[in-house]
This record gives C-alpha cells, structure tokens and sequence, in this order.
C-alpha cells in the first residue's frame, strides 16, 4: 500500500463513522503504521485488523466493515490508543462501530453473532433498574439467546450464589424515574441529529 | 481525607468481598468513603457499544450527584470521587475528560440531565482509582506504620490489567506498560513480589460471554505466567479481574489440561490481613479457588477444613461441586 501521510477522508462512511463518534476520534490522522494490530490481544482472532478496518472505512467499504466481527472482539484493552502515534481514539472507533452495525442490521451477521445480544441484554437491565443485575443478566441473556447454552451456564450461577455472590433478585435504584427522564431526553436529542 | 464513594454494581455482590475489605482498611487508616447517594450503574463497557449519548448521560448522572454531594461540603472546592472497579474509574474520568475536550457533548448531555433536575460541570471532580488513592495519598510509609502482622513469605504476583493504567486521560498514576505502584504496595506489607511480565495485559473483560476461546486464552496466559514465576496467588485492583482469573480459572484447566490452583485476591484483602484483621473481615473465603491453603503456609489464616483433607483429585469429576464452565461453542 502507497505510504500517503494520512487517510483520505472523502468517503461518506468515513464522515459518518466521526459524526457517530462522541468526540472527533482523529482518524485523519491515521498513518497506516499497524502499531495497532500488533498491539491487539484480540488481534489474530479478528477479520481484520484495526489499522485495515480504518483504510476500508477510507475507502468507502461499508457493508464490509460493519459486517467484520472486529470491533465486537476488542476487548477495551486501551493498548492501541497508548501506543498509536497519531493518538488516535481507537477504542472509540470500534464502540462507534458496533453502533453503526447494530443500527445498520448487520450485528447479528458479523463472525461474533452473540456480542450485540449481550450488551443489548445489559443495557435493557441498566435501564430498567439503574444496576447491573448478573442473575438475571444471565438469566434472560441465555434463555433469549442461547437457550441450548443456558443449562451449560448453570454451573457459574450455582457457584456464585454459593458464595453468597450473586443477588436472587434486582435492587432498583431510589430515584429510577429521574434517571428514566434523563436517558429518554438524551434518546430524543441523538434521534433529532439523526445519531444512535 | 474524606472521599466520594463510587462502588459500581460488582461491589455490591459478586465483588463483595472487595467492598468489605477496602471498608476495613479505610478505617484503620482513618480513609472516609462516603458513598454517592442512588448512584447508577456506569454501563461497563455495553452501554456505549449500544448507546451514544446515553451513555455519556448515564455516566454523567453519577458525576453530576458526586459533585453534589462532594464539592464545597467540607470547603474543599473539587470534590474527589473514588472508583475501586477498573471500568467504573475508566468511565467516570474518561466522561469528565471528553466533556471538557467538547463543548457540544457537554451540551448535549447537560441537556439530557436537566431532564432529572442535574447538570454536571466538566472538571469540577477529580476521578481517582482506589490504589491511586493508597499509595499516593494514604502513601507507603502510613500503611507500613499500620502493618502488625507482615506477610512474610508470601509471594505474589501483581495484577493491574488495563484500565487502571491505560489509557490513563487523567490522574496518571503509574506506568501505562509497566505499573509497579501495586508490587511496591505489596513489598510495603511484608510479601515477595515476583516479576509478572504481563501484570497489565487484559483478562478480556466482558469477552467470556462472547468467546469462550478467545475469553479463556487470555485468561490462560495470565494464569501460565504467573505460575512460571511461582507466585502463590494473584493480587488484583478489579472486580471483574478477579471474576474471570478466579470463576473461570476451572474452565480454562479443563479446556488446557492444566492443573491452574492460584487463589485471585483483591489488594485491600491483603492489605487488611497485614494490618492483623482476621481473615473474615476482609471476606477470605468467598473467592472459587480457596485462598486459605496460602495464606495458612504463612500464618495469616487458620488452615481451613478444605486443607486438612489431602490434595485435591486433578482429574475433574462433572457430577461434582459446581464449578464454572463456559458454554462450548456452538
Ligand atoms: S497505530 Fe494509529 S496511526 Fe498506526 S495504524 Fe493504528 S490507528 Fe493508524
Ligand atoms: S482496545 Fe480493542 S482494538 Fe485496541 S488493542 Fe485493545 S482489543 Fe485491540
Ligand atoms: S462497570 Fe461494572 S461494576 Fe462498574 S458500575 Fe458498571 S456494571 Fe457496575
Ligand atoms: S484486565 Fe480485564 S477486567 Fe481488568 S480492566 Fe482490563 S478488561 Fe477490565
């Protein structure tokens, strides 16, 4: 690949991946040096690596990027963004994407089907109760998703309540209607700019 | 030194045996954690892989009732919030940090809080982690002027993982590749600290439900590194850290055929131990894989009734003890 100083941004999809992002993630800057990927635990695992995410966002490779099980498989580990010497916000890209794919319908295709079923099952707890919820996060994320691994799963809920480490049931937080208003306004502000 | 207080949900069960113990030693150190009034759940790291603004909102709720409650009470102008979860820090100071770096976020999300009747002014609390917090505030010398009980012998291997000390946008603390705040803490209580070369490479977080494979290779090389250098236990700064070394340290024996038995401890547990607390108040006991045998080998617990019988069968039985197990895949 030609060593251009930084990625062209003239593609919409490049525009609309720093739109989504909630501050500008820098991806201009991007020098296409791959210290990123080298950097990525989860990175033999993945379609593609970052830095090869980010030239396909350049050229305008949509589908193919929100279809890629990579930023499903990062790990938030941060290694990327301390070591890029762009200071690119890495980490942020691939939440922005995971969005984009979510919204775009393409989630449930990617190589790592059950990652957006897992974290919509958690959102839909913490907006619910204002608290994670492990036992019943675990409970209604198995039974709607993977119902033929729910019993398989047991055995970690068994030794948790054990322990004395897991709740039988949610403990809401006081004020849930204050915080219901606050996320339905912000709900409304992303729809108005057409954001997710 | 008077704290805000962030607990995040791990804390408040599967993590208990952290908050009980980060209490304990609070108060011999004479620490006040006062914890934010109703707070909310920071979104780990699901939240914003769904939401965008009501991600950021979500956390900021929780910075908005921190300052509230924090600021001004004791005419300390900036409030201080303490995380003791390494994703709760993360979010708590990576929020206040874009908030500042943009206005139109700020904007937006103190729109989305005047819904609640909150608003939240970026830079006005200082987001610090728990081991922040004890070594530069409470400091070596004060801990090792609290120490009765030294855990001579003991070696073990520091664990930092990631967001402590990555991407580190304030309050850096410690190296972002090799943090050694943690192993001096360690050395200050009397124990041996041994070389982990991969005391901050990541645990995959949230990944064992995704992947098992690739959940359970991280975990593994973890556990493998920390047996090369022959620590007898793991010591960490997260709950969810400690979830995946010590609930799935099972799966990954049976999935590798190794025979991993390495006890996975919070930092404050020892911390509590050396200043000569029994090992129930600092919640000894709750954790998969019995801490009990090493810390009896050293004399800071009794043997438990586990230890008397003799070594366990390596071999695992399925119809035995309920033991974590991952789903397999497909
Ligand atoms: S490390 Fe930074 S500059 Fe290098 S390829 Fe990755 S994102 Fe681009
Ligand atoms: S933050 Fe994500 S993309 Fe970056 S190195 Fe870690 S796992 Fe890879
Ligand atoms: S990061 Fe985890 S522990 Fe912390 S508040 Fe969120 S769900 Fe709870
Ligand atoms: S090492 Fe794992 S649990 Fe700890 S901070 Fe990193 S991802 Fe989270």
């Amino acid at each position: 690949m030609a060593t251009s100083a930084s990625l062209s941004r003239t593609s919409d999809f490049f525009r609309e991946v720093v739109a989504e992002a909630p501050v500008d993630p820098r991806l201009e800057a991007c020098l296409q040096c791959g210290t990123c990927g080298g950097s990525c635990p989860s990175g033999p695992d993945m379609d593609h690596t970052p830095r090869a995410l980010f030239a396909m966002i350049a050229a305008g490779m949509r589908d193919a990027v929100l279809r890629s099980n990579t930023p499903w498989y990062c790990v938030s580990c941060y290694y990327c963004m301390e070591r890029c010497p762009q200071e690119i916000r890495i980490t942020d890209v691939m939440y922005t994407l995971k969005r984009m794919a979510i919204k775009a319908g393409y989630s449930a295709q990617t190589s790592a089907p059950r990652a957006p079923g897992f974290a919509q099952t958690f959102v839909d707890h913490v907006e619910n109760y204002g608290r994670s919820f492990e036992l019943g996060l675990i409970t209604r994320y198995y039974l709607s998703h993977r119902p033929l691994d729910a019993l398989k799963m047991a055995p970690l809920g068994m030794g948790l309540l054990k322990r004395k480490r897991l709740d039988l049931s949610p403990r809401p937080i006081r004020q849930i209607d204050q915080l219901k208003a606050i996320l339905d306004r912000a709900r409304e502000i992303d729809a108005a700019a057409q954001l997710t | 030194m008077r704290y805000g207080y962030y607990p995040g949900c791990s804390l408040e069960r599967n993590a208990g045996a952290y908050h009980t113990s980060l209490m304990a030693v609070a108060a011999q150190l004479g620490v006040e954690f006062a914890e934010v009034d109703d707070w909310n759940c920071c979104g780990a790291t699901e939240f914003i892989a769904v939401n965008r603004l009501r991600a950021y909102a979500l956390v900021s709720r929780n910075l908005a009732l921190a300052a509230r409650q924090t600021n001004g009470s004791n005419g300390a102008a900036r409030g201080q919030l303490v995380a003791p979860c390494s994703a709760c820090f993360l979010n708590l100071s990576k929020v206040d940090h874009y908030l500042s770096e943009s206005p139109a976020l700020t904007n937006d999300v103190n729109n989305a809080l005047a819904a609640g009747g909150l608003s939240y002014e970026p830079g006005s609390l200082r987001v610090r982690h728990l081991l922040d917090v004890m070594v530069n505030d409470v400091g070596y010398e004060r801990v090792a002027a609290t120490v009765r009980r030294p855990l001579r012998g003991l070696r073990v291997a520091p664990y930092y993982g990631c967001l402590v000390v990555r991407p580190g946008f304030r309050e850096r603390f410690d190296d972002p590749e090799y943090p050694t705040s943690l192993d001096r803490l360690m050395r200050t209580l009397g124990a041996t600290v041994v070389d982990f070369p991969l005391k901050a490479h990541c645990c995959g977080g949230h990944m064992t439900q995704i992947s098992r494979d690739v959940a359970l290779e991280l975990i593994r090389r973890l556990l493998k590194n920390a047996a090369d250098y022959q620590a007898d236990m793991i010591v960490t700064l997260c709950p969810m850290c400690q979830l995946n070394l010590d609930a799935f340290q099972e799966s990954v024996n049976s999935m590798f055929g190794t025979e991993y038995r390495i006890p996975i401890l919070f930092f404050t547990q020892l911390m509590g131990l050396a200043f000569g607390l029994p090992p129930a108040a600092v919640g000894i006991g709750k954790e998969f894989i019995d801490a009990r045998p090493a810390l009896a080998r050293i004399g800071a617990a009794p043997p438990a009734e586990a230890e008397a019988a003799p070594k366990r069968k390596p071999r695992r039985n399925d119809q035995s003890l309920p033991l974590p197990q991952m789903p397999e895949e497909e």
